[in-house]
Formats: structure tokens, C-alpha cells, sequence
């Protein structure tokens, strides 16, 4: 009962006043309610320790895994390689043991722009990228719409059939295409076999055995927000706008496809950001002459050894992303402003 | 409008009167559950015509194959003579306003409003001229930019009843047009319906489950029970002569005895009660079998307390006064009768003087109208 006495702040303003004018014990309780011992809770509750308790979490693990790395990587696009182990000269030196010195290279981002690979890598990243992210929507939009729609039991099965190529490793399924794609594949090898064609087609190290892997890979990440989006749409708004005239494709343009922007715009970042930087897709299926971003810096690091043009690559691609990022923050701000 | 209502104030009493809406022995299941069963009804041109009925009823579902958006599973539904079977809803003549209202989330209230006016091929501006004078209409002109979420329940309500009268429907549905709203909100835009409808002269079909909202706005009531249309009358025929034992029990509060017919002349009849000391005399006749067992309902207005025993050997009853509600214009007694039954009975408060008035625990007799009894079979 005693430790139950504690109110918090707030609730302890609402003690009625007539009980103080009433009993005469009215003063020595209150000052019990003031300072008798406290709830854990409550006291968490009351002083400053509860709100930063709960984000210190997230908080630690993203200055941990997340700023300090990119400090460091920040920090090494402005050095210079040299020979040795870590391959590129500290930032930071002694100058006759009294001055610090702080020398930032801009010369690894002036790089980029001299060699026509980067920026042609970059573009073509891009390229692939957004088309792969159209191809994941129009491909992934119906699947979405059709699983939001279908009866509660169909949906948990066709809404594991989507996710349940997770069980496979990433890397093993993009190997299982190259057998389906290359001159003596699968697929080749069943047309030749029912002579449509007398020639294997070409589509290994081709666009089109990447955008395959990446869409193919990458699907479910459009399908699962798109539907979480549709999935809460009120049926009744398709009904009224059939009511006041409106036919079932001009309801859908005109009712459930803007609501569903909110869901378009969450499955097509989760599709372009991580198809940028693909690195193993465009390796096993893509074309050798034209390489993706994510390739270029991993040579970089590994082949070339050359730790700070790495740096600098990794830094653009990541103002790359940023930016799609920013829009879509904003843009989902808005819509919590909505509701 | 008001001209036309005088001179044909009850169409539904006029055989020769063309039906607006005709429902013909409509039945719709889901699965094994009947939701309507066999419906037949028929509603006239500028009528406020009701359904109401508990909740799982099938009135909206009734509703909803008006409307088009399910099929009957056998019968037929014409609307202004036309067969609906094939036709979907966007190309049907009605409008429907949707219990959630159903207000296009990321439209403005003008956006919402002019949506129905857009899917046919009329000019900008005229659009905006009808929106603009329906909103009026509505009192929602100054709220045109605002989106759903910034209304009110009472504004949203408006909303969506301008965004179903904007294309100016033969017949307009509505679907619980009111449960949101509070009481007193609910008061004034009953009349407020009521106005509009007799000025734009549309007929409306109102599915409600609340006895008070049906009796105030409707022409004709449709009471449903279990899929099925179980009396069709006005207000007060529903109210005064309930045709069966629900609807007597359904609309308003009403005391139900259960007995046999002890006499069955043309011109009147005597039921014995067992929880009644009097037999039961009613005014008219039943023509029923012999010692047929019937039910007999009075309300509670019709019954009256007096202290002194009632001259005559018929309807009266003895009982004592267990509870009394007092409600400002009149008060509400529950008597228990020496049977041990329990009754309600309404007196309106007529004077002020506190020696007339009854009290508790107080030994009163009760008596009624040989008019007053409803009497039923079964």
C-alpha cells in the first residue's frame, strides 16, 4: 500500500482539494504523496532517464554500426594510398612533434569525374535500377492487389509462397538462374529440344539476365509494403465511387491507386536503394563491358587495393541514395500529417 | 412538391398507382444463411419509405441489392419499371449514402462532392456550379477545400449526403443515415432530410435499426424480422395495430399477456388472461377457432392508474406500485399485479398538486379502453 502512495507529477496536481480542508491529517498525507517511496515505474516515467532508456538502443546500435563506420570511410576518401597496411596515409600528422596536420585530399573525388568508368558505372546502376523497380511494380502491383484481395486463408498461403524463397540463400537462387539462362540452360535446351529455335539465345551477360536476377530477387520487397498498403483499404470506397457512376478501372485510377502512393513509394525505395549498390547479381548474370557501381568498388577495394577512390565511390553512391531517401522521408511526413 | 403530396397524400392506398420501386419475392442467401427471404414490396415516387428491423434483419442487404451491389438469388427488383438484373451499379438511376459515409480519403470535400458529376461528360464549370449550390443546400459551403479528416462526424454526414444527392438520383439510399451522430445532431438533420426531400422531391429508402428515427422520418415503415418484411404500414399503423406479437413487441414498449378466447362475437371479444383478474374485452371481432390461444398487447399510455376499483367486469387489473420514473411531462410506473407480473404504465403529469400523485409501494387499480387492446392469434 505504501508503495503505491507515489503519484507522478502530473497526477498529483488533481488530488482533490476538499479532503485537505476536510481532515485534519490532510497535510501529512499529502506530503507522504509527495515524498513517500516511489514506483519504479512511475519514477522512470517522471524523470528524464524513461524516454532516452527506450532510444538509447537504436540510437547506440546505429552510431556504432552505422556513423562511426561511415566517419571512417568519410575520413579515408580524403587520404591517399600509399603501400602499406592500412593501404592509404593517415589524415593526421606531426609536424616537428608540435604542429598537428590535418591534409584531406580532395583529389579521389576529382578522380570520378576524370575516369569515364565511374560516371558511366553510375548512370548505368541507375538505369538498371529504376527499370528494375518499374518491372518489380507493374509485375508486383497485381500480385499485391490480388493477394489483399483474396480470402483470409489463400492470402497467409500465397503470402508465404512470397517470402518462402528467403529460405533459400540469396546467392544459391541467383546460381540457379545462370542454369536456367546460359547457351546449354534449361531454358535453351527445352526450345531446341521442341524446335522453336535452332540457335541457343544469348542471355547470359546481358541486361536482360540482370534485370531478371534483380526483379526476381528483389520482388517481394515491393510486394509485401504494397500489399500491407492495400490490404487496409476500405472496399466500401470502391463501392461508392461505383455508386456515383464510376466504372471499375476509372474506381481503381482514380480510388485506389492514389491511396495506395504511400505503399508505391515504400516497395520502390526498398527495390532502387539496394539494386543501386547490387554487386552479386550484375557479377554472376551481367555484362562484362559495363560494369555496376557496386562492382567498380568492391575492384576497387580488393583488386586495386586503392582504399581512398573506394572511399570516394562508396561516399557519391551514398549522396546517390540519400536523396531518394530525403524524398521519401518527406513525403512520408506529409502523410502522418494526414492522419 | 408540397402540392403533389395533398393531392395524392397515401399512393400506396391507390391501386391504380404506378410503383416506383417494385421488389418481387427477392431472396438472397449466403451460403446456407438466408439473409432476405421472399420479399415482396413495393415503394412509390416521393416517398421516405423505411426499413427497420434488428441487427442481421437483411434490411441492408436489401439495401445493398437496390443498389446493386449483390445479386438476388431469385426474384426480381424493378426501379421505375426497369429490370435491374443486369444492370451494374454505376449504371442504375440511385445513389446510395453509405453508413461509414464512404468519403474518398484524399479528396477535398468539393473533390468528393463533384466525383459523381465527373463520370458523366458534363462541363467544368457547370460541376462546380452544382457543387457549389449543393454544398450550400448542405451548409458546407465554406468547408469545400477541407479534407474528411478535418470534419466533423455531423459535417462528414453532410458530406456524404451532398455527394449522393449532387446527381440529383431518382431515389436516394440510405444506410443508417444517422447512427453516428448524437442525439440532438440526430434531431435536427432528421428534419433537415425530411426538408430537403420534399424540395429536391426525391424518393428515399432508409434502413435504420432505431424505431424513434423511422416513426419521424418515414412515410411508411417496413418493419423486417429474420429476412423477412413482416408489416408494411405507416407510423401509427405500425404503432397502434402491429399485425404481429414482434412488431408489437418491437416498436415502442408494450405489456403482452398470453391467453385464451373465451367469447368470439362480430362485433367484439373476451380473452381470458390467467395473469389478469378481468377478461380481456376487445371492440371488434377475430373470427377464430373456438378457445383459440391468442396474445393480447396494451401499452403502457393506454393503461390508467385510479385508486377506486373500475365500474364493470372487463378490463381491469389490481396490482401494486413497485417503481416510478419520473420524466418531467409524464412519469412511468411499474405496477406489479397481484398475479406477479410486472407492467408499465405512462401517465402524463397533468397537475402539480403532490396529493394526486401516486407513490410507492401504493395499491392501485388498472383499466383500459375496449379499443385500446391488440389482439393476435398465436
Amino acid at each position: 500500500m505504501a508503495l503505491r502512495a507515489y503519484r507522478s507529477s502530473s497526477s498529483r496536481r488533481r488530488i482533490p482539494r476538499r479532503s485537505g480542508l476536510t481532515s485534519p491529517w490532510a497535510p501529512l498525507w499529502q506530503l507522504f504523496q509527495r515524498f513517500g517511496p516511489p514506483r519504479w515505474s512511475a519514477y522512470v516515467r517522471d524523470h528524464w532517464i524513461g524516454k532516452p532508456l527506450v532510444t538509447l538502443v537504436p540510437m547506440t546500435w546505429l552510431v556504432l554500426f552505422f556513423l562511426v563506420p561511415f566517419i571512417i570511410v568519410f575520413g579515408i576518401s580524403f587520404s591517399q594510398s600509399v603501400l602499406a597496411i592500412p593501404p592509404y596515409e593517415p589524415l593526421w600528422s606531426w609536424v616537428d612533434d608540435k604542429v598537428l596536420a590535418l591534409r584531406l585530399h580532395l583529389g579521389n573525388y576529382n578522380y570520378l569525374f576524370t575516369d569515364t568508368l565511374y560516371i558511366s558505372s553510375y548512370l548505368y546502376s541507375v538505369k538498371v535500377a529504376a527499370v528494375s523497380t518499374l518491372l518489380c511494380l507493374l509485375l508486383g502491383y497485381p500480385m499485391a492487389y490480388g493477394i489483399a484481395r483474396s480470402t483470409p486463408t489463400v492470402r497467409n498461403l500465397f503470402l508465404m509462397l512470397v517470402i518462402l524463397p528467403f529460405w533459400t540463400s540469396f546467392l544459391l537462387r541467383v546460381y540457379a538462374w545462370i542454369g536456367l539462362l546460359k547457351n546449354n540452360g534449361v531454358i535453351n535446351n527445352v526450345l531446341m529440344s521442341l524446335g522453336i529455335i535452332h540457335e541457343p539465345i544469348t542471355m547470359m551477360q546481358t541486361d536482360f539476365a540482370v534485370y531478371i536476377g534483380i526483379v526476381y530477387s528483389y520482388l517481394p520487397f515491393m510486394i509485401l509494403p504494397l500489399f500491407s498498403n492495400l490490404e487496409k483499404h476500405d472496399r466500401t470506397l470502391l463501392e461508392a465511387a461505383a455508386d456515383l457512376g464510376s466504372r471499375p478501372w476509372k474506381a481503381f485510377m482514380r480510388i485506389t491507386l492514389p491511396l495506395s502512393i504511400p505503399g508505391i513509394v515504400a516497395g520502390s525505395l526498398l527495390v532502387f536503394i539496394p539494386a543501386v549498390g547490387e554487386y552479386v547479381i550484375p557479377s554472376l548474370l551481367g555484362r562484362t563491358d559495363q560494369l555496376m557501381i557496386g562492382r567498380v568498388l568492391s575492384d576497387e577495394f580488393f583488386a586495386n587495393r586503392d582504399w581512398p577512390v573506394a572511399s570516394a565511390v562508396a561516399i557519391a553512391m551514398l549522396i546517390l541514395l540519400v536523396v531518394p531517401i530525403v524524398i521519401f522521408q518527406r513525403y512520408q511526413n506529409r502523410e502522418l500529417a494526414h492522419k | 412538391m408540397a402540392e403533389q403530396r395533398t393531392k395524392t397524400p397515401e399512393p400506396w392506398l391507390d391501386p391504380h398507382a404506378e410503383a416506383y420501386i417494385r421488389v418481387e419475392n427477392v431472396t438472397k442467401r449466403f451460403g446456407n444463411f438466408v439473409a432476405v427471404n421472399n420479399v415482396s414490396l413495393r415503394v412509390y415516387k416521393g416517398e421516405i419509405f423505411c426499413l427497420l428491423g434488428g441487427s442481421g434483419c437483411g434490411k441492408t442487404t436489401l439495401l445493398r441489392m437496390l443498389a446493386g451491389f449483390e445479386p438476388p438469388s431469385s426474384g426480381a427488383l424493378f426501379i421505375d419499371g426497369q429490370n435491374m438484373a443486369d444492370i451494374p451499379p454505376y449504371e442504375r438511376p440511385v445513389n446510395m449514402m453509405f453508413q461509414s459515409y464512404a468519403l474518398f480519403p484524399h479528396m477535398t470535400v468539393a473533390g468528393n462532392v463533384a466525383f459523381g458529376l465527373e463520370q458523366e461528360r458534363i462541363a467544368r464549370p457547370e460541376i462546380n456550379r452544382r457543387v457549389a449550390e449543393i454544398l450550400d443546400i448542405v451548409k458546407l459551403g465554406e468547408y469545400a477545400k477541407r479534407k474528411p479528416h478535418q470534419l466533423s462526424g455531423g459535417q462528414r454526414q453532410r458530406v456524404a449526403l451532398a455527394r449522393s444527392l449532387v446527381k440529383r438520383p431518382k431515389l436516394l439510399l440510405l444506410d443508417e443515415p444517422l447512427g453516428a451522430l448524437d442525439r440532438k445532431l440526430r434531431e435536427h438533420t432528421q428534419f433537415e432530410l425530411i426538408s430537403i426531400q420534399e424540395r429536391l422531391g426525391v424518393t428515399f429508402v432508409v434502413v435504420t435499426h432505431d424505431q424513434e428515427e423511422a416513426m419521424t422520418l418515414a412515410s411508411r415503415v417496413g418493419v423486417m424480422n429474420h429476412g423477412e418484411i413482416v408489416q408494411v404500414g405507416t407510423p401509427r399503423q405500425i404503432y397502434e395495430f402491429p399485425a404481429t406479437r414482434f412488431v408489437a413487441d418491437f416498436i415502442g414498449s408494450v405489456n403482452l399477456f398470453e391467453g385464451q378466447l373465451s367469447e368470439d362475437e362480430p362485433d367484439h371479444v373476451r380473452v381470458r388472461c390467467e395473469e389478469l383478474p378481468a377478461p380481456v374485452y376487445v371492440d371488434h371481432g377475430l373470427s377464430a377457432p373456438p378457445l383459440a390461444l391468442c396474445w393480447v398487447a396494451i401499452r403502457p399510455e393506454k393503461l390508467t392508474l385510479g385508486r377506486e376499483r373500475p365500474v364493470g367486469t372487463d378490463n381491469w387489473a389490481h396490482g401494486v406500485i413497485r417503481d416510478i420514473a419520473y420524466m418531467g411531462d409524464m412519469s412511468v410506473f411499474m405496477v406489479r399485479l397481484d398475479a406477479g407480473r410486472e407492467v408499465r404504465v405512462t401517465q402524463a403529469n397533468r397537475t402539480r398538486k403532490p396529493e394526486e400523485q401516486f407513490s410507492w409501494d401504493e395499491p392501485v387499480y388498472l383499466s383500459w379502453d375496449a379499443s385500446s387492446p391488440v389482439i393476435g392469434l398465436g
